[in-house]
């Protein structure tokens, strides 16, 4: 265990310094056909031991952020072009290839969606983990084996010293996402950054799944940024939620405030368009229209043209991301009469 | 009573596992369907749920005659689809139709909208005279909600949305009565899910259709679906009105499903009991003896190894369960306390 997740892992006493903050974001692709706006200045943080859910649609740049703050996000066409990524304090932007390297699994591990084309077919599960040991921690080859085999272990796969030398198509879809949970946590690092996890998954294995993050979660005390579009989920394990939308946080709150009272139109559009078991053969409320091109975002709101309350203003003024206590925020021109009605 | 337009019985779908390059010698089969009963009656919606591997989207392909099933038969109206040939099954072809899953793929990208709609009746001329096909398609393009104007754009120039009507435009072309929906909306965003639901139950109250409609997603599966057939591993296990699944479920395969969804709604976090269920799901090639879901189930006894258990209305229960301990179980929850 590294000094710095030793400091991060009794969580009470870090009362003031975040673990890791996100300040106005802003990173744009340049492409042939023009310059995409992907995110328009996103602030977040999370705290160790906390689940931060960030939901979104695509396109709405929910990844991107994530691969921006893991340093992995393709240039070009993606460039940075504003705001600080902040882990412990230290701009992580304006650091070296070298010190980010560091961070990375130790500080900030990430988890992909698709564990198939995340892990490397010709290398099996087992080195892959191992491999981390060898070269980060300076392991002997026999030393690496064994922990990589307590990984596996800790992640629930039956048989894991059988498992270790099987390669990633020998493993079924909710075993290679355990895989990638254990390759991701080997380091123990204070942030995982989850995107998608269970997207892929049938439901009943998506439960073990959000069960073992959680699990490891509560263990390690260690901060969660759980990307996601799935409503469900995010009601079932999130502290807090930063909802997305073209590049911009619209709404942040926490998890039983967000269902209940949501502060932004889009949000409760959302919550209304999921199809509730208990509501059957009502026409489902639908958000008219489309996502915007983000090379070309309406002016205003961004929200505005599919917006049901929208007025002048919102066609003429961005409007900030204006805190409403208790933690919440929205960036919408009425928060306080959607908050406060009836 | 209702007539059945769609009478399935003991379907079997078995794909041959080869071995060798020249010499193919086959070494076991993929018993993806095996041995499927169900009716499909005019107007309704039936809804067909199941994990990956369960046989969902091969039982579509045997209901649109694309595969030949290895046993049991498909009844349209009586008649053995697999039977006929020539004119006959192109006449059966026009009354049963597909949307698939992605419509990213499905589409072809050279191909303008116009013409993806309109070819279906270059397959079937007797339907649309040559001369009135523009105006058809244009029809088709306000039925789905898409901007006829737009008849000569690529499917490129859509979003997932909007492509997955194009989808249903082509699917309602040449006024099918039965249309296979296999994962329609899974791959869509939530809020664009919503528009496509609404769409495909508007077409149905309009047009009379009937829809088969296949999906992972049982919350979307029951805005739909008037009865709800549940799938494990090439079997039916649980048949009943949308009500008898989700509220009364028996079958312990049902109610560990249902009991894994997610439910948007942070106050059920502790009331919520989720069944866990462990491991994956056996391999098709050599299922489980007797019941297949035996290997993952808590309640299973030596019977369960030893016979089939029978899709059938069961003591105590109202709806067929093929389960030989199926009860009521009234600790799962599938939606919001009021």
């Amino acid at each position: 265990m590294s000094e710095q997740s030793a400091a991060g892992a009794d969580g009470s006493g870090r009362p003031s310094g975040r673990l890791l903050e996100v300040d106005d974001l802003r990173v744009e692709f340049r492409t042939r056909d023009g310059v995409a706006k992907v995110i328009n200045g996103v602030t977040y943080h999370v705290d160790a031991g906390e689940t931060l859910a960030v939901l979104g649609e695509s396109g709405s740049g929910k990844s991107v952020t994530a691969q921006t703050i893991m340093g992995i996000l393709d240039t070009p066409p993606g460039f940075v072009t504003g705001g600080e990524v902040r882990f412990h304090g230290k701009d992580m932007l304006k650091q070296s290839a070298e010190q980010r390297r560091r961070i990375r699994g130790e500080g900030i591990a990430m988890i992909f969606q698709d564990s198939l084309s995340a892990l490397n077919p010709v290398f099996t599960v087992g080195f892959q983990i191992a491999e981390q040991f060898r070269i980060r921690r300076g392991l002997s080859r026999s030393d690496a084996k064994k922990r990589a085999i307590e990984m596996l272990d800790q992640v629930k796969i039956p048989n894991a010293k059988g498992r270790f030398s099987n390669y990633p198509h020998q493993f079924s879809g909710g075993m290679r996402q355990r895989a990638m949970i254990a390759m991701s946590i080997a380091l123990d690092p204070e942030v995982l950054i989850a995107d998608e996890p269970t997207t892929a998954l049938d439901v009943t294995v998506q439960a073990q799944i959000m069960d073992l993050l959680g699990e490891l979660q509560r263990e390690r005390q260690m901060g969660m940024i759980l990307i996601t579009h799935d409503l469900g989920v995010v009601a079932d394990v999130a502290d807090r939620i930063a909802v997305m939308y073209a590049g911009r946080i619209v709404e942040e709150a926490n998890v039983y405030d967000l269902y209940r009272k949501p502060a932004h139109p889009y949000t409760l559009g959302l919550l209304n368009s999921i199809p509730r078991m208990d509501e059957k053969g009502q026409e489902l409320r639908t958000i008219k229209g489309l996502p915007p091109n983000l090379m070309n975002i309406p002016p205003g709101c961004a929200f505005n043209p599919r917006c049901p309350m929208a007025q002048p203003v919102c066609r003429e003024t961005v409007p900030p991301l204006l805190q409403l206590g208790h933690g919440r925020a929205s960036a919408c021109h009425f928060a306080e009469e959607l908050v406060n009605r009836d | 009573m209702t007539e059945n337009i769609i009478e399935v019985r003991d379907l079997v779908k078995h794909y041959p596992v080869t071995q060798g390059v020249v010499f193919k010698k086959t070494i076991g089969h993929v018993k993806a369907v095996d041995g499927v009963s169900f009716d499909l009656k005019a107007g309704e919606t039936l809804g067909v749920v199941g994990e990956s591997g369960c046989g969902k989207s091969t039982l579509a392909r045997v209901l649109m005659n694309l595969e030949k099933p290895t046993a049991g038969q498909v009844l349209y109206k009586g008649q053995d689809i697999s039977k006929l040939s020539g004119g006959a099954l192109r006449r059966l072809r026009r009354q049963i139709q597909l949307v698939m899953q992605d419509p990213y793929t499905s589409l072809n990208p050279r191909m303008t909208v116009g013409d993806l709609i309109g070819e279906p009746f270059e397959i079937h001329p007797e339907v649309a005279p040559r001369a009135s096909r523009r105006n058809k398609v244009k029809e088709l393009l306000d039925l789905v909600g898409l901007n006829p104007e737009h008849i000569n754009r690529y499917p490129h120039q859509f979003s997932g949305g909007q492509r997955q009507r194009i989808g249903i435009a082509r699917a309602l072309a040449l006024r099918p009565e039965v249309i296979v929906c296999d994962e329609p909306v899974s791959a869509l965003d939530v809020s664009i899910q919503a528009q496509v639901m609404n769409l495909l139950e508007k077409l149905q109250a309009e047009l009379g259709l009937s829809y088969v409609f296949i999906a992972h997603d049982l919350s979307v599966v029951r805005h739909l679906s008037d009865r709800v057939a549940v799938m494990y591993l090439g079997k039916m296990v649980e048949v009943g009105t949308e009500d008898e699944i989700y509220e009364r479920p028996t079958h312990p395969y049902t109610q560990a499903l249902l009991s894994a969804v997610p439910v948007p709604d942070p106050t059920v976090r502790e009331s919520k009991a989720i069944i866990r269920l462990q491991g994956d799901v056996p391999s098709p090639v050599s299922p489980p003896s007797g019941c297949r879901f035996r290997t993952r189930c808590w309640k299973a006894q030596d019977v369960c190894a030893q016979e089939v258990p029978l899709l059938e209305i069961r003591p105590g229960s109202d709806h067929p369960s093929a389960c030989h301990f199926a009860e009521k179980r009234e600790i799962v929850v599938t939606h919001e306390v009021a």
